[in-house]
């Protein structure tokens, strides 16, 4: 991405560079969203890029598509009716054997013969280790803007471009920007970042067929094996409906087992801004934030938390935030819904009693 | 064996201060330190310089100041680093910043060839990582990213093992060398400097090279001119319309808060009610 | 193969680079070691910059140094509450260059003085702390670091590493800080254009102000606070001896939150963003805390030998004005080829004895242990003074004789006729 120093291509004199696009690329047409999967199954972040790309479709009144990568069969046919549930009009579709386990250079091929040949303008990926991957060296390979780990997405109708806005500056300001002369414009979101759309399972859609043209031979990388995550106690913050988090107003290790008892007593996720992961406090699984986990849960309780932005673009688009601080100046205020100026110390305490006390008289009256 | 890590200096977000009384966060006089990302590559790369014996080579583009972070490369270890560094590198984006150093890794492999191209996973104060992989590309090197070990290196054969870390385990690799590697973070810790290894670093004569040292001829691929994305605009996040409801005043003892909070989540929120009533029932 | 030096300078702040580039520009082999990142970095101060000692240690300074504004003009206040008593003193001789002092930022101003060091020939290394110094008996021949890789070898070792010296208390050249002897001071550093800055102050271009403070902004504490114009910033600072500190259990952030609320300095501050916060010790002990400056192969320049002077807020002139003295004296020794024993590096205390150094250290000596047990000095008489200079400037129909009258005893009823003569003369032992 540029560096956000740059003038605006309008302002500058001289060799400014043109906000027309070259003719040939005028003919790209299209949303596309990468349909990522592993071992079988869908990565949720796809899903919410397609609800995301439905939205640019419809502003723009071009079609939605979902591009499917995968080994031969009938479980990557499945994926491609799971994109047509959540949005998709049509599936491009590449089965391959080559393609079984996610290898840079047979996926990057597969897609760059995909837009080549099909020519979207827009192209979407999640921002995870195989969409990072694979969105860095496409966008090299065709020489276009990338735009990565978006908050926001919108259509600049002025020139029909994509107009996404990511923080910068360390995550204290937003900067929009825009890939002007180039197609397709490209963007990787984080998971949770976008809304979970709801499937409509009655939807369907068309699928066309690419061939690959490439043999195992071709391919320079091999995967010797997949060592599976042992899945013990791993957090799972990011569709948690419950999350307490701590930040740096908790000054001491020792006071983090506020938090915890808290989200204990609240059956919560256990989550925290970045200074505490990199203090030690915690583990990087539990940090919530623009270079942690984006959550969206029904209840976020922020504790000891300033409400810087890097924080706050992870966790804004809660439904209920609380926050807990003794600094009435705090930016937290300004956004969470409800705020309480005082002492972690005192307050929480009081406040796992009063649940306590609630979930009491829940369980006597139900 | 001879590895080039590309590293870049950054402002230090960790080391800003919180004030005292107002908690806002103090940025002035934030000092420029090492991505810390780079850190766990250059000690790969000493690791298996440990093993295999050779060379490791830093590579950074960046303004003059970014000569204290080479130098702290030497510190740790590696033999030769190399500045990249012109004016024409203002403003350069990610495209524009992998192809400046992959005309320079050109370079130095016409003077040394390379096996193994590292870098850092991304950087803290542009967390793209999207110029490894643009290196790679650009270099036909095959790319291999958030790598969490390199289980073993073939030089004879041209071959590498490695580990790559996917969304709910690891893919262990094998591919041809020379190829790039991008690597994880906290795999590693970078090692404590020796005394002779700081006086290497101070004593060390940086090279320095302008573009046209790097081979970069045409400057409308390097720096402003070759960005395809352009920054609309800069702006602060906009203000929700609502402050909070606070809860309470200042003379409400820590119970009223707790309570009068619980009440309103309770009776405000009917989608909140029912998560209680599910945690409440889960607790019975 | 140990490494070997003329000269090891412990510390990269102004007393070791002032040392370290005179010795280096004199072609002798220096190492400069500094535990921060970078020189300077564990350094606070205000900051004023007073040229006369950076002139004589490099002349054309002002070509490169990163420098604020030049003061034209200085203010003295004494606060009340919501008052205070001034004198200023503004010319336009302090406009005419070559400037008399600058302000500056304590930061910028040392890593640049560093590379001079470094372009001098000394051989800088930082994030490494000295550890130990290596002793041959009662000689120091050298040091030890926190790095592995051995010792470091030199014929005489500089101490320049800051209030707080750990080193030449391990050394046991001098005992505990006392608490009496170093006060605690902690500025902010307010942001705001240039104009704002110039029009608020009665400045144009790199005009400058220094406001010197004192009075019960210090909360009942020894203390004095001050206010710097830099060229886009404002530092606004308060420091109180440690001792009063401890005593009264004020913490030292709120003494400045207070004074910046005062009525007479919250204007000033107006429009300002808060951009750095920082705390430091500043030694306030004077000559009579002064340890060993020097021995046998080591000498202790700047902070870290107590060169203050409190009255004046000097201090960082001090430390380069002894750093160049102790170089000098190393310079000098070499060239007869003399050894670094304590006999011939008294030649430093000498050096320092004849100078503005040592002179006005002696002249103050008594003031700090005056000022402990004298806190009316902070607490009655700003309140009188301010009540008097109020009483006088109203007019409300009472005669003036009346006035003068009731202003007298309103002194006799606060200090009464001894209490004045003995603060009277308390003042003259302090400063003569």
């Amino acid at each position: 991405m540029s560096e956000p120093q740059a003038a605006p291509a309008a302002k500058r004199g001289g060799n400014h560079r043109k906000m027309e696009l070259d003719p040939r690329l005028q003919a790209y047409r299209g949303v596309w969203v990468f349909v990522e999967h592993e071992r079988g199954a869908i990565q949720p972040v796809s899903w919410e890029l397609l609800g995301e790309g439905r939205k640019l479709a419809d502003q723009l009144g071009v079609e939605l598509a979902g591009v499917v990568m995968g080994a031969p069969g009938e479980a990557t046919r499945q994926f491609c009716r799971e994109a047509f549930h959540y949005g998709a009009d049509l599936c491009y579709l590449v089965e391959d054997p080559v393609l079984t386990d996610y290898r840079n250079q047979p996926y990057t091929k597969a897609l760059t013969d995909l837009v080549d040949t099909f020519q979207p303008e827009i192209l979407m990926l999640g921002a995870t280790t195989l969409g990072r991957d694979l969105a860095g060296s496409f966008a090299t390979t065709l020489k276009t803007g990338l735009t990565a780990d978006c908050t926001e997405l919108n259509i600049d109708m002025d020139n029909r471009s994509l107009a996404a806005t990511r923080p910068t500056f360390g995550g204290r300001l937003l900067c929009t920007i825009q890939t002007l002369n180039y197609r397709p414009q490209m963007a990787t979101v984080r998971p949770r970042v976008m809304a979970l759309p709801q499937p409509d399972r009655t939807r369907d859609g068309r699928i066309i067929e690419h061939r690959l043209g490439l043999i195992e031979t071709d391919i320079i990388t091999k995967v010797l094996e997949y060592i599976p995550d042992a899945n013990v106690d791993k957090p799972q913050l990011a569709f948690a409906d419950v999350i307490v988090a701590g930040g740096r107003g908790l000054k001491r290790q020792e006071n983090f087992k506020l938090v915890e008892d808290l989200a204990a007593v609240l059956g919560a996720e256990v989550g925290a801004s970045r200074p505490l992961v990199q203090a030690g406090w915690v583990d990087l699984e539990r940090q919530v934030g623009q270079s942690g986990k984006t959550v969206r849960p029904k209840l976020y309780i922020a504790i000891g938390i300033s409400g810087a932005i890097q924080h706050r673009v992870g966790m804004e688009s809660s439904d209920v935030i609380v926050a807990i601080n003794n600094d009435p100046q705090a930016p937290i205020f300004d956004f969470a819904h409800y705020g309480i100026v005082g002492n972690a110390m005192t307050v929480v305490p009081a406040l796992i009693d009063a649940f306590r006390q609630q979930f009491a008289v829940m369980r006597r009256a139900g | 064996m001879h590895i080039v890590v590309c590293i870049k200096q950054v402002p230090d977000s960790a080391q800003i201060r919180v004030h005292p009384v107002s908690n806002t966060i103090m940025r002035q006089g934030v000092p420029a330190i090492v991505n810390p990302y780079d850190l766990y590559a250059i000690e790969e790369a000493l690791r298996l310089k440990d093993r295999y014996h050779g060379q490791v080579t830093v590579l950074s583009m960046g303004p003059p100041q970014a000569e204290a972070a080479l130098r702290k490369a030497i510190s740790f270890g590696a033999d030769e680093a190399i500045l990249l560094t012109d004016r024409a590198f203002a403003g350069a984006d990610t495209l524009a910043t992998s192809y400046a150093l992959a005309a320079a890794l050109t370079r130095i492999n016409e003077e040394l060839p390379i096996d193994l191209v590292f870098t850092g996973k991304q950087t803290i104060d542009g967390d793209t990582a999207q110029v490894g992989p643009g290196i790679a590309k650009r270099m036909g090197l095959e790319l291999l990213t958030y790598v969490s070990q390199i289980d073993e290196l073939d030089l004879e054969r041209r071959e590498a093992t490695v580990r790559r870390r996917a969304e709910g385990g690891v893919q262990v690799l094998k591919t041809r060398l020379p190829c790039l590697v991008t690597m994880l973070e906290g795999i590693n810790e970078v090692r404590f400097a020796t005394m002779t290894n700081m006086f290497r670093a101070a004593r060390y004569e940086l090279k320095v090279w302008s573009k046209e040292m790097a081979g970069i001829t045409d400057p409308s691929f390097i720096g402003l001119k070759g960005s395809p994305t352009v920054v609309a605009k800069v702006f602060a996040p906009q203000p929700r319309s609502q402050r909070a409801e606070m809860i309470g005043s200042e003379a409400s003892s820590a119970q009223d808060l707790a309570i009068n909070l619980v009440t309103k989540l309770s009776a405000k929120h009917p989608n909140l009610e029912s998560e209680f009533a599910k945690t409440a029932g889960a607790r019975a | 193969m140990a490494e070997k030096f003329d000269v090891i300078v412990v510390g990269a702040g102004p007393s070791g680079n002032a040392a370290a580039y005179t010795l280096a520009k004199a072609g002798l082999s220096v190492l400069q070691i500094e535990r921060g990142e970078s020189p300077g970095s564990k350094n606070v101060q205000g900051a004023i910059l007073y040229a006369d000692a950076l002139e004589r240690i490099i002349p054309e300074f002002r070509d490169e140094a990163p420098l604020e504004r030049h003061l034209i003009e200085q203010r003295m206040w004494v606060l009340d509450d919501d008052s205070y008593v001034g004198t200023t003193y503004r010319s336009e001789n302090f406009d005419k260059p070559p400037h008399n002092r600058y302000t500056i930022i304590r930061a910028q101003f040392d890593k640049w003085f560093s590379t001079k060091v470094q372009e001098a020939g000394a051989l800088v290394i930082c994030e490494t702390t000295v550890t130990n110094l290596l002793l041959d008996g009662q000689r120091v021949i050298g040091v030890q670091t926190d790095r592995e890789g051995g010792s470091i070898y030199a014929d005489v070792v500089i101490l320049a590493d800051g209030v707080n010296s750990l080193l030449a208390r391990k050394a046991g050249f001098h005992g505990e800080l006392k608490p009496k002897d170093v006060a605690l001071a902690v500025k902010e550093i307010f942001f705001m254009p240039e104009e704002t800055i110039c029009q608020r102050f009665n400045l144009q271009g790199e005009q400058g102000v220094a406001i010197e403070m004192l009075g019960k902004i210090t909360q009942g504490m020894i203390g004095t606070g001050f206010l710097y114009t830099n060229r886009e910033s404002l530092t606004i600072g308060v420091g109180c001896l440690a001792s009063d500190f401890k005593a009264s259990g004020i913490a030292a952030y709120t003494v400045l939150e207070a004074m910046k609320a005062h009525p007479a300095i919250a204007p000033l501050l107006e429009g300002g963003e808060v951009k750095e916060y920082a705390a430091h010790l500043i030694p306030e002990g004077g000559y009579q805390a002064m340890p060993k400056i020097y021995g046998e192969g080591w000498m202790i320049v700047g902070d870290s030998g107590q060169f203050v002077n409190a009255v004046h807020r000097e201090g960082s002139n001090l430390a380069m004005t002894t750093g160049q003295a102790a170089a000098q004296t190393i310079i000098e020794l070499k060239t007869e080829g003399r050894a670094m024993t304590a006999k011939h590096l008294a030649r430093y205390a000498a050096k320092l004895k004849d100078s503005f150094v040592m002179k006005d250290l002696k002249k103050y000596q008594r003031l700090p242990g005056i000022l402990h047990k004298n806190h009316q000095f902070v607490t009655a008489y700003p309140e009188l003074v301010n009540r008097a200079a109020h009483t006088m400037i109203s007019v409300d129909g009472v005669d003036k004789r009346s006035k003068e009258k009731a202003i007298r005893g309103s002194f006799l009823r606060a200090r009464s006729l001894f209490g004045l003569m003995g603060d009277a003369y308390k003042l003259w032992r302090a400063f003569e």
